[in-house]
């Protein structure tokens, strides 16, 4: 499972005060935290800050940067502020995320066209929200086909078939995995990524729904996850379930949790 | 008496018992406003507190919401103009560049199950879409959600929009990353961080 810490995004408090104090150190706590945890990509959000989102950007990125090797995952819709920082990071940055929504689409593609990049495909459009498989498909088809055609590889798509809380359609937890399992078949080599916490808004104990959600789509192939890796019970759950779905030779992942107090 | 039962089938989230009552009720001659008010939209009121206070949950206001329409449905043909008018008019959507529909929806439906007459302009709404909307339909209240951060600046365009075309109209915002703060500041009449919560602020705003 390729993990994308979700932890430094300056939508939680202290985050935000964080980077209006410019503590580097506390920034660079939380991503040291997090790869310790076991976090493949630091994901870094500077979103709330209109107009200054680009400076900040690339403030994170230098700073998360200088304790560890692990690259980030750039969490914003604006090219100005995904190009500053881009200009400071180093190795095969990941961009989260591009979709179908026209005005995003056009902006973001001269930026991952033809690069080495990871690159998060949302499955949204400007017709809406999808609901069912065939949503998504339709809107993955033409994302990822246009991806394809503007040179960036298979293996650097994660096409993330967008979450809905379960608590107003009873459907949209299945919809949601089996379409990770036909994009994993329509497209081979393919990855996909979800932040999935939405699946509970709106209902009780959502840490257990979460976990079990993780589960039912990793048995259907999702192999990325935006997640906070230092949730115990989330990275133990996908360890199991990661072991269970065949991706865990000799269970070696799994045991190595075990002996590291996961379960 | 059999007012209670209604009051009582909605909040059991029973769609077969709310109708069977409502149409016996009716039948049997008592008062619409009643049957309405004390047995209907009371009963969605009590939903919102328990929602609100965390004893229910989404999906039973959904329940709860859509027992209520089936016995409004019964009473619709029979309401003559004068009687039981709509508490106020409320126009609401998701603001530009935002697609994002579940939490407006949710206010939108407990906004109807108030009593009120709800003008859902859907999401992606631009500012005057919403200032020509609430003149037509002459409405106490705009009703703006937004789930992005990034939208948000959509709301404050859509707030000074309505100020500027010097109508009454009355804005509240709502959504994820929205906050009090955020209302403040950008001049809007109020915030709510719930759909129950919001249709109380659309009360004290039209009382």
């Amino acid at each position: 499972m390729i993990i994308i810490g979700e932890l430094i995004n300056a939508s939680r408090k202290a985050i935000k005060a964080a980077i209006e104090a410019q503590d580097a150190s506390a920034i660079q706590k939380v991503a040291e935290d997090q790869v310790a945890a076991g976090a493949d990509y630091i994901d870094v959000n500077a979103g709330i800050f209109v107009g200054k989102e680009p400076e900040y950007l690339r403030w994170l990125v230098q700073n998360v940067q200088e304790v560890t090797d692990k690259p980030c995952a750039i969490d914003s819709p604006d090219p100005h502020a995904i190009e500053a920082a881009l200009s400071v990071h180093q190795g095969s940055p990941m961009i989260n995320s591009i979709s179908l929504e026209k005005e995003r689409y056009e902006k973001l593609l001269p930026i991952v066209a033809g690069k080495d990049m990871k690159v998060i495909a949302l499955c949204m459009s400007d017709a809406g929200m999808p609901q069912t498989v065939a949503d998504r498909m339709k809107i993955a088809d033409e994302l990822v086909g246009g991806l394809l055609k503007n040179n960036v590889s298979v293996e650097n798509i994660f096409v993330d078939p967008l979450v809905q809380p379960l608590s107003v359609d009873k459907t949209f937890g299945v919809e949601f995995i089996n379409t990770i399992e036909k994009i994993v078949a329509t497209f081979p080599g393919i990855h996909t990524a979800c932040g999935l916490s939405n699946i509970s808004y709106g209902l009780p104990a959502r840490k257990f729904m979460n976990q079990t959600f993780m589960t039912m789509a990793i048995a259907k192939g999702l192999d990325g996850a935006i997640i906070n890796p230092l949730d115990g019970r989330m990275m133990a759950t996908i360890i199991a379930a990661e072991a269970l779905s065949g991706r865990d030779n000799f269970c070696m992942n799994y045991l190595k949790a075990f002996r590291a107090g996961y379960f | 008496m059999t007012v209670k039962e209604i009051f009582d089938a909605v909040l059991a989230f029973d769609e077969a018992t709310v109708t069977g009552k409502t149409q016996a009720e009716l039948d049997g001659g008592t008062d619409i406003d009643a049957i309405l008010n004390d047995g209907l939209i009371s009963a969605m009121d009590e939903v919102g507190e328990r929602f609100s206070s965390g004893e229910l949950f989404v999906p039973e206001m959904l329940m709860a919401a859509q027992a209520m329409k089936a016995g409004l449905a019964i009473l619709k043909p029979h309401l003559s103009a004068g009687q039981s008018q709509s508490k106020g008019v409320v126009v609401i959507g998701t603001v530009k560049g935002d697609l994002h529909d579940i939490g407006k929806n949710l206010v939108s439906m407990m906004m109807e199950g108030a009593g009120f007459e709800v003008v859902d302009l859907g999401v992606d709404v631009e500012s005057e879409a919403f200032v020509k909307t609430a003149a037509e339909k002459n409405a106490q209240v705009i009703a703006l959600s937004a789930l992005l951060t990034t939208t948000m600046p959509s709301m404050e365009s859509t707030v000074k929009a309505v100020k500027e075309a010097g109508m009454a109209t009355r804005t509240i915002i709502g959504g994820a990353p929205v906050t009090q703060a955020f209302a403040d500041q950008i001049g809007a009449d109020g915030y709510s961080a719930d759909a129950p919560g919001a249709v109380k602020l659309v009360k004290e705003l039209v009382a």
